[in-house]
């Protein structure tokens, strides 16, 4: 694990080391691509100046906001198409072809109806995140195993407590998977709905960097949301790999 | 040989039950299925009752009916003089068939599960956690979780958080079926030592005779759907048995009179018409 | 009867968003959201025009650039990392992170390189469907069960044949199901990209149509590309799901 680990920090470093050296020696136009160390620095600058902290708390709180109402009313979504067997077997075509079908060709009708505001990019956000918590809520009810029912009636507990202790825990696993794709599919689409078309925002910042031809600010810009979504997608991994430590038992 | 005293006070009771269900789930017919009874029981308190018969014959539905899980179409069921219905009376515990411990806690916890719902205070709860927990030898596994065991260490941490709740009537529902014979055999001593130590009375499902056979102070034979009694056996095996008495002539004579028995209640479970036994000529 | 009661319901839900969509256009209003019959009647009118035509074509020669490339380079990737061991330990975590990303932030880096044509556009797509068809790929080689591997050890196979005649036709439905995903992925790449700085192909219709209050327009290209999405999905999954019953 450490030597893989090792080996695999060697090869990002030597692949940004090899960016850095094409770029310092001209092999790479400055006007394409600027030298990671500068992308850094550059960031730093822009950090420290404070002139992205409107932008930086939009887009986050966006992005925040998106996830949150996605998962709340997924979760929620999911459990009621649960209870209802009919309904949920004519939606699952539906769900079935959810993500094979460009939702986000949406983003301009929303902005068509509700104008260039923060309401459209909610909307595609939560469009495109909340499906997969609905689909990993219906597959964790799925697979709560039918004899946990009967022991909660031989425990004698009513059907709240049925619900929040033996239900919960035991759909937590794919209710955790559809709380980690809601994350990435927020992240993605609000991201995107930015830089498209948005009023504000640090996906418009990049579209306005570019159009400006001003490198040092477009680098240090995606530096800054790669960075943020690489952290994010290590947070939600690290979570489960400990969940599934607990559960597999693969990793005593 | 000396016989295990006999019990004679009623503990639980069926009278003519029945269960049909109304339909086959998926198979389209509309004819209810009659897939139990009538039966007439008497568990006696302390006793060790084992129920054998064909896959299919209703065990498992005759289990849930005695434990309070369905209710019978017809007929009555009783426990300790109570009529039993809608829930399962306090004083019942149910292993069942299936892998159930909860795979989000651990064996303590696992344990500890009913007892923290019924208001036991902490020291108290601790010692019959571990008490509980030693006595299905899983001491050492206490902070696993139930991923890091084998099935049949599992199927003790049930069995465990059953016995910690102290019931006076343990249902177990095939719960070695998933093992294999040898670790069956040694769980089978693990299950005479528990039905010794508490008291409780035992009724054990099974489809396996030499289990039964070796385990149980009767028999219930069971036929095949509409499972009904067709003939209970009397071991007259001593309280302090353990798994070395399949050695013994008595034990082959009782398997061999189940077979006879249930042998052509198998082959109607697998399909075929009714086949005598050559014996019966 | 059950399964045409249950394609009823479906129906059912299909007429529900047609009514929701009406309901959309009285609350939102002519120009904003057009009612559903007219955008029908233009959908059949105006998908034969040559302008229609010359950008659905654009949208499908680069999703086709797009998908050869990312296939072509993820089967690579994914037969590499599969076969051996130490470099999908190491690389498939990259991999993976990478898959996650908001990839429209590289979509700057991707024109500045490959510019505002028709490369920018596939080189964008291509991005997007290489990882799954490498990740899936990886990850169907590796759930070979190794006695194959030793079959085609004892009959002196080279390291070439392996793949040939062992490994890819072992693993093909689990990469065919790279495949359809990667599909998805890069006809989302190519219509965002389309979307942005650009003058043809679907994508820059719609957005071209919402600068102009095209409602219908925009209506009518979403309709066309959730359809032509919806059905080559359809036809991908049937073969995966005939892959996998031949296993």
């Amino acid at each position: 694990m450490t030597r893989i680990g090792l080996i695999r920090l060697l090869v990002v470093a030597a692949l940004i080391g090899a960016l850095e050296l094409a770029c310092r020696s001209g092999l790479i136009d400055h006007r394409v691509i600027i030298a990671p160390s500068q992308m850094a620095s550059a960031l730093w600058t822009l950090l420290a100046s404070g002139a992205l902290d409107a932008d930086i708390a939009r887009t986050l709180g966006m992005i925040g906001l998106v996830i949150a109402l996605s998962i709340v009313l997924g979760f929620a979504a999911g459990i009621a198409i649960h209870a209802l067997p009919r309904l949920r077997r004519a939606l699952d075509p539906f769900f079935a072809t959810y993500y094979a079908v460009p939702v986000f060709i949406f983003y301009p009708v929303l902005i068509a109806i509700f104008g260039l505001s923060v309401m459209p990019i909610v909307l595609i956000g939560v469009a495109t995140a909340i499906v997969a918590m609905i689909i990993a809520t219906l597959n964790g009810l799925d697979r709560v195993p039918r004899v946990l029912g009967k022991v909660a009636r031989v425990h004698r507990l009513g059907r709240f407590a049925t619900a929040l202790q033996l239900q919960l825990p035991a759909a937590a696993p794919y209710l955790f998977t559809g709380i980690k794709l809601a994350v990435s599919y927020g992240f993605i689409a609000v991201i995107a709905a930015e830089f498209i078309l948005s009023p504000a925002g640090l996906g418009r910042d990049i579209a306005d960097a570019y159009a400006d031809f001003n490198n040092r600010r477009m680098y240090a810009l995606i530096l800054f949301l790669l960075v943020v979504a690489t952290l994010v997608n290590a947070i939600l991994h690290g979570l489960d790999m400990r969940f599934a430590a607990r559960r597999s038992g693969d990793r005593s | 040989m000396n016989a295990a005293p006999v019990p004679h006070e009623i503990h639980a009771q069926l009278s003519g039950v029945t269960r049909t269900y109304p339909t086959v789930p998926g198979a389209g017919a509309k004819m209810p299925v009659h897939a139990l009874g009538p039966i007439d029981l008497d568990l006696l308190r302390g006793e060790f009752f084992a129920v054998v018969g064909p896959s299919g014959c209703g065990k498992s539905t005759f289990l849930e009916v005695l434990a309070g899980l369905q209710q019978p179409t017809a007929g009555a069921v009783t426990f300790e003089g109570k009529p039993v219905g809608g829930q399962v009376p306090e004083g019942i515990g149910v292993v069942f068939q299936e892998d159930a411990s909860f795979p989000w806690l651990t064996v303590w916890d696992n344990v500890a599960f009913g007892l923290r719902r019924s208001g036991v205070a902490a020291p108290e709860l601790r010692r019959r956690v571990e008490d509980a927990i030693a006595f299905v030898g899983l001491k050492d596994f206490a902070r696993a979780y139930p991923s890091q065991l084998s099935g049949g260490m599992r199927q003790r941490v049930c069995i465990a958080r059953t016995l910690v709740l102290q019931p006076r009537l343990i249902l177990l529902d095939e719960p070695f079926g998933a093992l294999d014979a040898q670790t069956r055999l040694l769980m089978g001593d693990e299950v005479l030592r528990l039905w010794r130590r508490t008291g409780a009375t035992v009724l054990l499902i099974t489809h396996a005779l030499d289990e039964a056979a070796m385990l149980a102070d009767r028999v219930g034979a069971m036929s095949a759907r509409p499972g009904r009694f067709i003939e209970i056996i009397a071991t007259g095996w001593p309280r302090g048995r353990d798994s070395t008495i399949v050695g013994e002539a008595a034990f082959g004579e009782i398997t061999g009179r189940l077979w006879e028995r249930l042998r052509g209640e198998s082959l109607k479970a697998l399909g075929h018409a009714a086949v005598p036994a050559m014996a019966a000529e | 009867m059950t399964a045409t009661r249950r394609t009823a319901d479906t129906l059912f839900i299909l007429f529900g968003l047609v009514v929701l969509w009406e309901i959309l256009h009285r609350i939102a209003g002519e120009t904003a959201m057009p009612a559903p019959l007219p955008t029908f009647a233009y959908l059949l009118h105006n998908l034969t025009t040559p302008r229609f035509i010359a950008n659905l074509t654009t949208t499908g020669l680069e999703l086709g650039y797009a998908l050869l490339l990312a296939y072509g380079i993820g089967l690579a990737i994914g037969v590499w990392m599969g076969a051996h061991r130490l470099s999908g330990a190491v690389g498939e975590p990259i991999l993976v992170s990478l898959y996650s990303l908001p990839k429209i932030t590289l979509y700057p880096v991707v024109l500045l390189i490959f510019g505002l044509g028709i490369s920018g556009k596939v080189a964008f797509g291509a991005l997007h469907g290489v990882l799954p068809v490498a990740l899936l790929t990886m990850g169907a080689i590796r759930a070979i069960p190794p006695v194959y591997l030793r079959a085609a050890r004892t009959l002196q196979l080279s390291p070439w044949q392996t793949i040939a005649t062992v490994l890819l036709p072992a693993a093909l439905p689990e990469v065919f199901t790279g495949l359809r995903i990667g599909f998805t992925v890069t006809l989302l790449g190519v219509l965002l990209g389309e979307m942005f700085a650009s003058k043809e192909g679907l994508g820059a219709m719609i957005m071209n149509a919402l600068q102009l209050v095209q409602g219908e327009e925009m209506m009518t290209v979403a309709i066309v590309l959730f359809a032509f999405a919806a059905l080559a999905n359809g036809f991908l999954l049937f073969i995966e799901h005939r892959l996998h019953r031949r296993v």
